[in-house]
């Protein structure tokens, strides 16, 4: 195990070098002078031009800048932001949680729904159930998030005032964070009626974020079901007299869920992509917004910081799930 | 189930409109997060909302709803006959804010005024580079570091600034957020402990509010200065609720959950006016945009190509479609709001018939130019791109025939700028500090061509013009310079002026003492919600 456990780390060494690279590089063939950017109208004279480039060590070779780069990252210096001149990885932490909170909440609605909403799609297959549940499924799956956001912003916040507009929290609880998740901080911080209103904070961008990963995960699953359903195992099941319920539940479900598994895994990655937009939407404080505003500034080093910081945490993610493979089949070790 | 779910939510937002109704807090849907509380080191207006206006004062500020500089930290001054030597009184016992991680031992007083305009100038300055990446933009932009060959502190509430040259806007510019003036003993505090970098994060003033905390991207606190040296403020807290989405910002207003809101998107405007629980400001914004032409490449050397393509340009329909009316068009290089503006100037009234006339006349056929379009939204120009299409359209009729191009907008701003620039740019700018010279000089001058004169258009008699005005103290003689000078801007066309653009600030019911700052700031000292 401790072998295996060495090639995995093993593999992960070069790509994440070739992430840094990438990190690094793209932004900087994208036109735009971050200093320039920075007087914005007022335009900058040479002299202070090149004054500032030395300053933020931008006037050296690439290559240089960019070893300098790596060298900070592996001693866990990310470095500042060329806007806000804050550490990039400060902004990071502060941030990151709010990020995987409105992510966690998105993909336990999209499970919770899509799953039940393909399986009835695979039993009632061909019936108005069926053709509704997909038909729903489609348009969730076509709808811009921006639009869909605004119009469920106009409805519910807007006009019937059910939910806030946006925002993690109603803005009469203040209380510093513990965690950065505020579901959890508001129960920490004691204060009665927190944990309700990060609640109905959360309840809008979740759904919007959840929209579309629900709509693959309940075709996905009504796919995999139908497949599942046709099997020779399934009808003999039903022809030893067991009931619907565990026809289906038992027998087909199980079986289904692996390909319905593997479509969730790579819709995290989706909602990562999602989340930009949800989070500019619905003012919510994660590094997606975070991160499209960075490209605007051109603010390279909270762009190529963000990305690797990004990049990090999902190799190791895929480390610990590849660990656990191996843990699980002992096969694969070798 | 439906009811229970229905109450649910009946309830979750119960407790949540409860809560933005608390007495006293005025909630600000500001419309992006600030770069940090240092207002020295940063140029958007934003950072200054968040960071000049409530917690920090300065020497001179603008007077509310004005471009008028008046006396602020400094009670008097005096100016030494040759206009270099300035000599200010600072006002006394003006209390820094007592937060948590700072309890001031002493008053304002001479010590603050030179370390926070010292550290910006001098290079040598420990306070210079405090922070990686610190650069005072402003500072330099409004030429300090060459302009100010001291400051010293004369006694503890006296501060004499000597410069290398008289400038008359310096008054103007002292009143400037970037000049805001800072605790050194917070700073020396700060210096002690090894924590300097908390003076942009953890800031100490002697503004109205006191800084309570920044949850990044989401909410800034602040509470009321109790000791306070000016009006006691009439709110207890002040929230920014950071709302970058134009929409979204007027959702929230619409459900109470801010009192205010900047920046509406121009086709709200209406819906806002006609609801009852909310009331919408307007001005006349200090800026202006224009389409300047490269007056050094040909046919545009020739004014009268300039005047006859000016001819065509129909304002109006660029004012109603881009603005949907939320703006008025430009006559003058300078808005109305500003001192000096010059009333006796005639526009180039939509003539097509005079335009293509006058074409013919100058031997131009068949031309075929550049319109540049900026790729983004500014205040003074909401979409370039509709603009260059109805400039487009118009040109299309005198029979010039015109490609639009655009470029990544820091690329535009480059490449705008270039000498050698093909074709014509639509550009605009927002003023700084009220002051004429700010628009005339900075734009038209002869120094700023190949930078921000983008027409690079330098006719000497303007030139003197301006500079002339920049020297003397005399407001009225100054009037009479700058009014000079936008005749000959006008005769000689440099510029096609397209608009300045109405700054509407709409707000909910009951909210009172909010003045709109033609410099487009948003300061809340004097407001006041109905309970």
């Amino acid at each position: 195990m401790f072998g295996f456990l060495l090639r995995r780390i093993a593999v992960l060494i070069p790509t994440f070098i070739g992430v840094s690279i990438i990190a690094f590089s793209f932004i900087r063939l994208l036109p735009g002078d971050p200093v320039a950017l920075l007087s914005g109208e007022r335009v900058m004279s040479p002299e202070r031009h090149a004054q500032i480039s030395a300053q933020l060590g931008m006037d050296r070779p690439l290559i240089v800048q960019y070893f300098d780069y790596l060298g900070g990252v592996l001693t866990g210096d990310f470095g500042s932001s060329i806007v806000s001149k804050k550490p990039i990885l400060e902004q990071f932490w502060a941030l990151f949680p709010a990020t995987v909170e409105l992510s966690f909440c998105a993909i336990v609605i999209a499970v919770a729904l899509g799953i039940p909403a393909g399986v009835i799609a695979a039993i009632k297959r061909g019936s108005i159930f069926d053709q509704g549940l997909m038909g729903i499924a489609l348009v969730g799956y076509s709808m811009p998030i921006f639009w869909w956001g605004l119009l469920l912003i106009i409805l519910f916040s807007g006009t019937l005032q059910w939910f806030p507009v946006s925002g993690r929290i109603s803005l009469m609880f203040f209380f510093p964070p513990v965690t950065g998740f505020m579901l959890i901080d508001s129960l920490l911080s004691g204060q009665k009626g927190a944990f309700a209103s990060a609640i109905s904070h959360l309840a809008l961008p979740s759904i919007v974020l959840a929209t579309i990963p629900l709509a693959v995960i309940a075709r996905q699953t009504r796919s995999a079901m139908l497949e599942v359903l046709s099997e020779d195992y399934v009808r003999t099941a039903r022809a030893k007299g067991l009931s619907p319920f565990r026809v289906v539940g038992i027998h087909a479900l199980r079986n289904a869920m692996i390909p319905v598994i593997t479509t969730i895994g790579l819709q995290i990655g989706v909602m990562l992509a999602g989340a930009i937009l949800t989070e500019t939407i619905f003012s919510w404080p994660g590094i997606g917004k975070w991160m499209v505003d960075s490209v605007f500034r051109r603010d390279y080093a909270v762009i190529q910081g963000g990305l690797l910081l990004i990049a990090a945490i999902i190799m190791f993610v895929n480390l610990i799930v590849d660990l656990l493979y191996g843990l699980i089949n002992p096969r694969i070790r070798h | 189930m439906k009811y229970k779910l229905a109450l649910a939510a009946a309830l979750l937002s119960a407790t949540f409109f409860a809560s933005a109704a608390s007495a006293k807090t005025f909630v600000y849907c500001s419309e992006g997060s600030p770069e940090g509380f240092d207002p020295g080191i940063y140029t958007a207006g934003t950072t200054f909302d968040a960071s000049a206006h409530p917690i920090y004062n300065r020497l001179l500020e603008f007077k509310p709803g004005t471009t008028q500089p008046e006396a602020a930290l400094a009670q008097s001054w005096e100016i030494s006959a040759d206009g270099t030597v300035y000599t200010f009184k600072l006002r006394p016992n003006v209390k820094f804010q007592t937060t948590d991680f700072f309890k001031p031992t002493r008053s304002l007083n001479a010590d603050d005024v030179v370390f926070s305009i010292g550290r910006q100038i001098d290079e040598k300055n420990a306070w210079n580079k405090y922070i990686a990446g610190a650069t005072w933009e402003y500072a330099d932009g409004m030429g300090f570091p060459k302009l100010i060959k001291s400051i010293e502190k004369v006694d503890d509430l006296t501060v004499k600034v000597t410069l290398n040259r008289p400038e008359a806007p310096f008054l103007a510019n002292l009143a400037m957020p970037f000049a805001s003036i800072m605790s050194k003993e917070y700073a020396d505090s700060l210096d002690k402990a090894g924590k300097k970098e908390q003076l942009n994060q953890m800031p100490v003033g002697t503004g109205p509010f006191t800084f309570v905390g920044y949850q990044q991207d989401a909410v800034i606190r602040y509470k009321k200065n109790a000791d306070f040296w000016g009006p006691a403020p009439k709110i207890d807290d002040l929230v920014f609720a950071i709302t970058t989405d134009a929409a979204v910002r007027y959702q929230k207003l619409k459900a109470g959950e801010c009192h205010l809101m900047p920046y509406p998107n121009a086709a709200d405007v209406k819906a806002m006016k006609a609801d009852p629980n909310l009331q919408v400001l307007e001005q006349e914004g200090l800026n202006v945009a224009y389409l300047a032409y490269n007056t050094t490449k040909a046919p545009f050397d020739k004014v009268e190509v300039r005047k006859a393509l000016n001819k065509a340009i129909n304002k109006k329909a660029i004012v109603d479609a881009v603005f949907q009316g939320m703006a008025t068009p430009a006559v003058n290089p300078i808005p109305p709001t500003m001192w000096s503006y010059s009333k006796a100037t005639q526009d180039d009234t939509y003539d097509l018939e005079a335009a293509k006339k006058m074409l013919a006349d100058a031997g131009v056929k068949d031309l075929s130019m550049k319109v540049w379009a900026m790729p983004v939204s500014r205040p003074y120009m909401l979409n370039a791109r509709r603009a260059a299409e109805i400039i487009q359209d118009d040109f299309a009729k005198i029979g010039v025939k015109v490609e639009i191009v655009s470029f990544e907008w820091a690329e535009y701003l480059q490449r705008s700028k270039d000498k050698n620039r093909d074709g014509a740019a639509i550009m605009g700018w927002t003023g700084d500090n009220g002051d004429p010279d700010n628009f005339l000089d900075t734009l038209l001058g002869c120094d700023a061509v190949g930078g921000n004169n983008r027409a690079q258009w330098c006719n000497k008699e303007f030139d003197d013009l301006v500079k002339k005005a920049k020297v003397v103290s005399d407001q009225a003689e100054r009037t009479k310079l700058y009014e000079q000078a936008q005749a000959i801007f006008k005769k000689d066309a440099p510029w096609a002026t397209i608009d300045h653009s109405l700054a509407v600030v709409p707000m909910r019911k009951g909210v009172t003492g909010f003045t709109q700052s033609p410099l487009g700031d948003f300061t809340f000292e004097a407001v006041d919600i109905a309970q």
